[in-house]
């Protein structure tokens, strides 16, 4: 295999890595931008997401089950994400050290809730058949590299998400609620914006999303009940990296993590690599404690 | 009488700063807030808009009992709130700005949305020019006008009106009082405002009440006294 070639396809693993940082990173960036909560039990609602994707398609097995697993695992884990808002988060709004320990014990009890219900080893989701096929290239200097379907099936997902959250951000009455919330958020609702349900909205937004990475994630592998937790910490890097809770910089720090976790797999194996990738962001933080967009007042930006 | 305050209190932590005021605004009056800084005058116009709670007595508006009515429920009820410091959202354009004041007509029977209304524009033709301009570029005097027109948006049925002229430049000064006067003639907006310009309030508003340490201590007429008699409890 030509060196182009597999730098080319570790690159593109790179991307589709991101892509699952950015579905997972999303709705945390968005909650913590506007309300300054971090929600431990984010990694269950990707976890939500998967067993939704299984169920989905027990009951709609064929070609189109994964499509309409979408948007089931999107309702599923706004409307739990709904009521955790409603339960929990809003009730704790002015303690953020309880809201992490108390979404922390929810992230626990919805864990041991999928271990009752499913077991400990987990359920499989098979690919649809239209995603199993590879795209090779047998020439050229490109000649040995493979881009799998599914991967390719990531990166659109991902792209769509956030090209339509940014929409709905920028472009509707909704988004710019959300986003004068954001930036005043007394004055916001003394011009009569309900700033309680835009929180709601938005909470609940970030939870769907993560659910719609769930059953990506349910591709890529077996569903446990832990299964979010891989993701959760490289999404808290992310978010961090990114500036607590700005779009762009979200996603420009999913992509640095995924290409940094992808490129340096080439060198160090997996667990070396988790290590590099935690001191990289130490050291990010150091020199920019921003993160990539500098926010507060600036986050939900564009 | 449009809005009735009634013992309202209020209080940082816990140190009280409102105590017992009682105040009214009849409907079509402009009333002018006046007195020394830091005597509570902003203090009470969050208040009234719910940006502040109430740790004692009522607020009643057109009739009805806010007192336990969130801000964004105040301001969809007619009470439009013009900050102190102005406080337009910085990162939003001038445009966006004005809508989010359209928030105030949601669930309001009395009023359709059409966009924002062309007097906004008209009273401030200078918004027209900057438009698309984030607010947080703008002057001074643009802010303003741009909190006023933000509040307009709403269709208020009482402006609530903090310093509009403070820390604004001489010239910008007189556009926005101007701005303000025809507010009240062709609008026939009923208005609070907390004035620091004797002169001005009393061409401006039908009746003033004076406030210190956290009461209102004196209120009358501007048409029957004159500014001369109060300005020892305002001046300094
Ligand atoms: N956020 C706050 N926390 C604690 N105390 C405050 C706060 N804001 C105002 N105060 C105090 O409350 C009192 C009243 O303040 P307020 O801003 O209502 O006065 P004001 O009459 O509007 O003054 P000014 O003319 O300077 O605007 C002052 O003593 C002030 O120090
Ligand atoms: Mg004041």
């Amino acid at each position: 295999m030509h060196e182009t070639a597999f730098l080319i396809g570790q690159i593109f693993n790179g991307f589709s890595v991101a892509s699952l940082f950015i579905m997972a990173a999303l709705g945390l960036a968005l909650s913590f931008g506007l309300m300054r909560v971090i929600n431990m039990a984010h990694g269950e609602m990707l976890m939500l997401g998967g067993y939704l994707a299984y169920l989905t398609l027990l009951v709609v097995p064929g070609p189109l089950g994964i499509l309409v697993a979408m948007p089931v695992a999107f309702i599923g884990a706004a409307l739990l994400g709904a009521v955790l808002e409603l339960t929990v988060i809003h009730r704790l709004s002015a303690r953020p050290l309880d809201t992490l320990l108390a979404t922390w014990g929810v992230s626990l009890i919805l864990q041991q809730a999928a271990r009752n219900l499913f077991g400990a080893i987990g359920v499989q989701v098979v690919a649809p058949s239209w995603l199993n096929h590879t795209i090779s290239f047998s020439t050229g200097i490109l000649s040995g590299l493979t881009l799998p379907d599914t991967r390719l099936f990531i990166l659109a997902v991902a792209a769509l998400i956030l090209g339509g959250v940014a929409l709905l951000i920028n472009k509707t009455r909704l988004g710019l609620y959300v986003r004068a919330v954001n930036q005043d958020r007394p004055i916001a609702a003394a011009l009569g914006v309900n700033a309680r349900l835009i929180d709601l909205c938005v909470f609940a937004l970030g939870t769907g999303v993560a659910g719609l990475a769930g059953v990506i994630l349910a591709l890529l592998g077996p569903v446990t009940p832990t299964v979010g937790q891989s993701y959760i910490v490289p999404a808290f890097l992310v978010v961090i990296l990114g500036g607590l809770g700005s779009l762009v910089g979200t996603t420009i720090a999913s992509i640095m993590v995924g290409l940094f976790t992808a490129l340096i797999e080439i060198y160090v194996d997996v667990s070396v690599a988790q290590v590099l990738l935690l001191a990289f962001v130490i050291l990010f933080i150091q020199i920019r404690p921003q993160g990539v967009i500098a926010v507060r007042s600036r986050a939900l930006e564009g | 009488m449009l809005l009735e305050l009634e013992s309202a209190c209020a209080a940082y932590g816990q140190s009280q700063v409102l105590w017992n005021v009682d105040m009214g605004v009849t409907q079509g009056d402009a009333v002018a807030l006046i007195g020394r800084n830091g005597v509570g005058k902003t203090t009470l116009l969050n208040t009234i808009a719910g940006v502040q709670k109430l740790t004692g007595g009522r607020l009643r508006f057109g009739g009805d009992d806010l007192t336990s009515t969130p801000a964004h429920g105040r301001a969809r009820a007619g009470i439009g709130f013009v900050p102190q410091g102005r406080h337009v959202f910085p990162h939003l354009s001038v445009m966006e700005n004005l809508t989010v004041g359209l928030a105030a007509l949601a669930g309001r029977k009395a009023v359709k949305e059409s966009g924002i209304a062309s007097h906004i524009f008209d009273l401030f033709p200078k918004l027209t020019q900057i438009r698309n301009r984030k607010a947080g570029l703008l002057s001074g005097g643009e802010q303003q006008q741009l909190a006023i027109g933000r509040a307009l948006a709403g269709q208020p049925r009482l402006l609530l009106l903090d310093e509009p002229t403070e820390g604004i430049q001489p010239n910008v000064v007189q556009q926005i009082e101007a701005a303000l006067r025809r507010i009240r003639t062709e609008l026939g907006m009923t208005i609070l405002i907390v004035e620091q310009y004797l002169d001005f309030a009393w061409s401006f508003a039908e009746s003033y009440h004076v406030m210190q340490r956290g009461q209102i201590i004196r209120s009358g007429s501007t048409q029957t006294e004159s500014a001369d008699e109060i300005s020892h409890l305002v001046n300094i």
